[in-house]
């Protein structure tokens, strides 16, 4: 069958290079394997520089009507399998039809473009960059490259951040007052807050504070909501009695959060909750949750 | 995250084995964590030390077994520690690593590890001591299960005691200052105060014994934080007494936990210098009446009064400051006031509460006698309307009470001087009030204490009333005769401590005691009027050789009414042989006084209870020896009077029962007749009229014995009169010659050898010693020895 394979085979390699790949920065994403692997970081109003290198199999040529390079913004719901919804689409022209019987090296560069949105690995929907690079050929099939590469844009400081700042309860059996110091967060911030307790007439257990992600997905009545919860941390041991406050003190830098993204390009949004969660001696679980904003800062 | 839905509480062996597991598990996770930190692998460290951590989380464990489990973590986490600080030397920074360990989800293996890096952090002085510990002792609400809670702040407690910012200390300055210290350390004192009183709270009530018992194996972690505020050095009296003190009081208070309540009380007590508590009396006192009324507040009292009064014994120099602050005042109001508060306080509590305060005052001001007095009236107080206290302890309080001072000042007459001291007496049990009125007696005795005024002698008798008459409480049973007896001596040798060399004042004195001897009952008299008796006769000489004053309230006259009342009080008891001794005894005083009018009337007294009283044949014969004796020693009489009474006495001894007796008595009132002194009466005559009588009153005895015995009795008695003739022989009297005792001895040898008469060596040698006194006197060569050559032998 080598044979076969052979004669599938594209007769050339094609590889694109960033011109700064040595210095840009890298993200560490989770592959589709479940392994992480580095991947250059962009922003957006960058440039997108780099050269694309075309090398015939020895022996071989390529005949071409011509070599394109496109950069892409997509949006994949796996859902919806298979559908792409491009929301950025750049193409430059890197050959006129001809034939390639040499390694070639075309440079390229998108200048300041528009990403307006980063990259997420999801649940059920993904968006992600790449460039692609394109030889199309008259009776075969187009050689087609991909290169990933990942975007992540800074937002400035909040002007207004109020904080959440709540009474709840159960009529004659819990009333509890919570604070949380900020209702918007950056990835790397901490949760400061207390939780003060009215009236207790059930027996606590002990009291949890969750970091919950939901993810919705297409609109209308084919919304598909996805919520994980990322984050458990016990901030309270035992039972308390009236008139008790319990700090909260939660470090959001271990946990592999994003911004808060809403309705991006009307296909998801990404939204962030505390849940604060008692439990009972009876594991009766008693919870109030709050949406918080996550911001990814400078 | 998950815990045994139940708190299982179970048998020594199952908590053995769940202890075990947890043991286990702590070192199968510190070998990791070991490891971890060999090869410098901070995060396994951590997440290992976490999981050993995760074992103190466990709900099951006793407060004892987890004692054994927090002890076991505690030495690993000393390891942990060290590579903490080692961790930063190689460049991390102790924040980095304070933020890290948060990480941690569960919350409690979180704040242990938090704490161990707050301790490197302190260290290292890269953040203020101060905010630190703030921030920690904040973080610790976390917890709020009583037993983990407590053991958590315990570590914290320990691990931060030598980072305090106290003065002097290392970390003051940038690190605060012992302001801070102290804020942090009450925080956590009492936070933990707060877990442990909940405790109380958690669980079956039919626990609640054993919950009790399991919190007071904790109360040292609590107490602990009082102990490391005494040590710091920056706590000087004003932050005591304006911070330190006030704070931990309130949160004493507000908790209403008995337990908790007594137990930091008596901490306070104990770990803070007695100097403060001696400035802050107040604010301790004040917060005794808030505590619940179940809690023991009486020993806390006792103990805080023990521990000044030790204070104010140690050095002298302190006692004015205990007058400054008016520490009694402030006691005994304190005192008043727990009383109030505490109205089902038992009797026992509140007395002993009294005693705590007379022990201080004893020691502290001991020349405060109204202070004394003070305390036994606020017992009073409270006894009021009790009657007579039952319950056993109360009453050994009550005696503690009444023990004290009198041990204390050793004298009886100090005590008197407190108006109180009677009325607290007075509620003691019959029995008790007597033991305790022997102990004051004993007291008097022991010391030599002299009672003299008549002030103090109605007030000491009213002290001793329940030996001195029947009181209401009597039982009814019996009293013991013996016990009887001896109380009733004890109370006769106190007479003779009523003593005061002015007459005036001896007199009422004996008027005194005499009146409260007379309540005291015909069994009694007999006891106590005797002495009084003779000490009343001790007045009598004392006054004998003085001129009687005009302006003196006392005379002979009067003091002879007395003797006479108080004889006549016991011949009515009655009790005549005594009461018969204690006339010729006052007849003899009077005599050696010259009244005779006086000396007569006691000897007609004398006869009267001779011839109405006195029955017995054998009291008889003592009697009318007595009287014999008496008589002839009594001058004061004029012919007519004497010849009355000797003839009543002669009487009297001729009319004895038995022959023998009568004989006895006869010859011996030959002596009425003859007073060897100078100026005494020499009526030999009558002397050899008695002894002639005698003789055959003998003669007659010898009859009758061989009419009845057919045999003769000893010839003792003839022995005896043949000695009385040698008696008046040689003092000269006339009648007596020597042909009268050469007849009488040649009738005694007859008699002697005679076949009918009993032999009796007694008698054989009594006789043959007679005759060698005759022959020796025979030998002298003066007058008397003239005199017996006319004799025979």
């Amino acid at each position: 069958m080598n044979y076969l394979i052979g004669a599938f085979k594209p007769p050339c390699t094609v590889t694109v290079e960033f011109n700064d790949a040595e210095t840009r920065k890298q993200a560490n994403i989770k592959k589709e394997n479940g392994q992480m692997a580095p991947v250059p970081l962009f922003q957006s109003q960058e440039s997108v520089v780099g050269e694309v290198r075309i090398e015939p199999l020895p022996g071989k040529k390529v005949e071409h009507m011509g070599v394109k390079i496109e950069l892409l913004g997509q949006i994949e719901l796996y859902f919806d399998r298979g559908s792409f919804y491009d929301f950025t689409s750049l193409v430059r022209e890197l050959d006129v039809p001809g034939e390639i019987v040499d390694r070639k090296i075309y440079p390229f560069e998108f200048s300041t473009v528009e990403m307006p949105y980063e990259s997420y690995n999801g649940v059920n929907v993904r968006l992600r960059y790449i460039l692609k690079v394109t030889i199309s050929r008259s009776y075969a099939t187009n050689i087609v490259e991909y290169k990933d590469f990942w975007v992540r844009n800074f937002s400035p400081p909040p002007e207004i951040n109020n904080s959440i700042k709540m009474e709840v309860g159960i009529e004659d059996c819990l009333h509890i007052e919570f604070e949380y110091s900020k209702s918007k967060y950056h990835l790397k911030d901490v949760i400061i807050g207390k939780i003060y307790f009215l009236l207790v007439r059930i027996k606590i257990k002990h009291m949890e504070l969750e970091i919950r992600r939901r993810e919705s997905t297409g609109s209308g009545p084919n919304t598909y909501n996805e919520t994980e919860t990322l984050a458990k941390y016990e901030i309270m041991d035992g039972a308390p009695v009236r008139g008790e406050s319990i700090p909260i003190r939660l470090f959001l830098s271990p946990y592999d959060l994003t911004p808060t993204y809403r309705n991006i390009n009307n296909k998801f949004s990404v939204k962030y909750y505390l849940n604060l969660v008692l439990v009972d001696e009876e594991d009766r679980r008693y919870f109030k949750q709050q949406e918080i904003t996550m911001l990814r800062i400078d | 995250m998950q815990q045994p839905a139940q708190e299982v509480m179970s048998t020594a062996e199952e908590q053995e084995k769940w202890l075990a597991d947890a043991v286990a598990l702590v070192q199968h996770n510190a070998f990791f964590m070991h490891r971890a930190l060999d090869a410098n692998n901070l995060r396994d460290a951590l997440k290992y030390s976490a999981q050993m951590l995760s074992e103190l989380r466990t709900s099951k464990l006793s407060p004892q077994k987890y004692y054994e489990l927090y002890m076991r973590t505690f030495d690993e986490l000393r390891m942990l520690e060290v590579f903490f600080k080692e961790e930063s030397k190689r460049g991390r920074t102790n924040a980095d690593l304070y933020e890290l360990v948060q990480h941690a989800g569960n919350i409690l293996p979180r704040l242990y590890l938090l704490c161990t890096v707050g301790s490197v952090y302190i260290k290292s002085k890269e953040a203020p001591a101060k905010d630190v510990l703030k921030d920690l002792v904040e973080m610790s609400r976390g917890v709020q299960h009583p037993i983990r809670g407590l053991f958590l702040r315990s570590y914290l407690s320990q691990i931060s005691r030598d980072k305090l910012p106290d003065v002097g200390s290392e970390f003051e300055g940038e690190g605060g200052n012992v302001m801070d210290a102290v804020e942090f350390v009450l925080q956590n004192f009492t936070e933990m105060n707060k877990l442990w009183v909940r405790m109380q709270h958690q669980g079956p009530a039919r626990e609640k014994e054993k919950r009790e018992k399991e919190r007071s194996e904790l109360r040292e972690l609590v107490g602990k934080n009082l102990h490391v505020l005494s040590q710091l050095e920056g706590v000087d009296l004003e932050m005591y007494k304006e911070v330190v003190l006030p704070r931990v009081l309130e949160q004493v208070v507000n908790c209403k936990d008995e337990l908790a309540q007594y137990y930091l009380m008596d901490c306070i007590i104990q770990v803070f210098p007695d100097d403060f508590h001696l400035q802050t009396l107040e604010t301790l006192l004040a917060a005794c009446p808030q505590l619940q009324s179940t809690v023991d507040i009486k020993t806390v009292m006792s103990q805080l009064m023990e521990r000044l009064s030790n204070y104010a014994a140690s050095s002298p120099e302190v006692l004015p400051e205990f007058l400054q602050v008016e520490a009694f005042t402030k006691l005994s109001n304190a005192v008043v006031k727990v009383i109030e508060a505490q109205p089902d306080m038992p009797l026992v509590g509140a007395v002993s509460l009294h005693v705590a305060l007379l022990t201080f005052i004893l020691r502290v001001h001991i020349d405060r006698l109204d202070y004394v007095d003070q305390v036994l009236g606020g017992c009073v107080k409270k006894l009021e309307g009790k009657g007579k206290v039952k319950d056993n302890k109360a009453t050994k309080q009550l005696v503690a009470l009444l023990t004290a001072p009198l041990e204390k000042y050793n004298d009886v007459v100090t005590m008197l001087k407190l108006a109180n001291y009677s009325k607290v007496m007075a509620h003691l049990d019959y029995e008790t009030n007597k033991v305790m009125a022997t102990v004051i007696i004993q007291s008097i005795m022991k010391n030599g204490t002299y009672i003299t005024t008549a002030d103090k002698v109605d007030a000491l008798f009213e002290l001793l009333r329940e030996l001195i008459k029947d009181g209401e409480g009597l039982p009814a049973e019996e009293v013991d005769e013996e016990d009887f007896k001896e109380e009733q001596n004890l109370v006769a040798r106190l007479v003779h401590m009523l003593v005061n060399p002015d007459p005036d004042e001896m007199f009422k004195i004996l008027t005194t005691a005499r009146k409260h001897f007379r309540q005291g009952g015909p069994r009694r008299l007999e006891y106590t009027l005797a002495p009084l008796v003779f000490s009343a006769s001790k007045l009598v000489r004392s006054l004998q050789g003085r001129e009687a004053s005009e302006d003196s309230p006392v005379s002979l006259e009067k003091i002879f009414q007395f003797l006479h009342k108080t004889v006549e009080d016991l011949s009515m008891v009655p009790a005549p042989e005594l009461a018969l001794r204690l006339y010729l005894q006052c007849a003899e005083a009077a005599s050696d006084c010259n009244m005779e009018p006086v000396a007569y009337e006691f000897f007609t007294q004398a006869f009267v209870i001779y011839e109405e009283e006195i029955a017995d044949s054998k009291a008889q014969v003592t009697a009318i020896h007595l009287i014999i004796g008496t008589l002839q020693r009594t001058q004061v009489f004029g012919v007519e009077n004497r010849d009355t009474l000797t003839h009543k006495a002669t009487g009297y001894s001729a009319k004895l029962l038995k022959k023998p007796d009568q004989c006895r008595a006869v010859f011996a009132c030959s002596h009425l007749f003859w007073v060897d002194d100078e100026g005494g009466v020499k009526d030999g005559e009558r002397v050899l009229l008695c002894l002639k009588r005698a003789l055959r009153i003998a003669n007659a005895a010898q009859q009758m014995s061989s009419a009845t015995r057919g045999s003769n009795g000893p010839i003792t008695l003839f022995v005896e009169i043949l000695n009385k003739y040698l008696y008046y022989y040689e003092k000269g009297n006339p009648q007596v010659t020597s042909n009268v005792i050469q007849g009488l001895l040649e009738l005694i040898q007859t008699e002697m050898q005679s076949e009918n008469t009993v032999q009796d060596p007694g008698v054989d040698a009594f006789f043959a010693s007679t005759i060698r006194y005759i022959q020796y006197q025979k030998l002298k060569t003066d007058e008397v020895g003239e005199r017996y050559a006319a004799i025979q032998t």
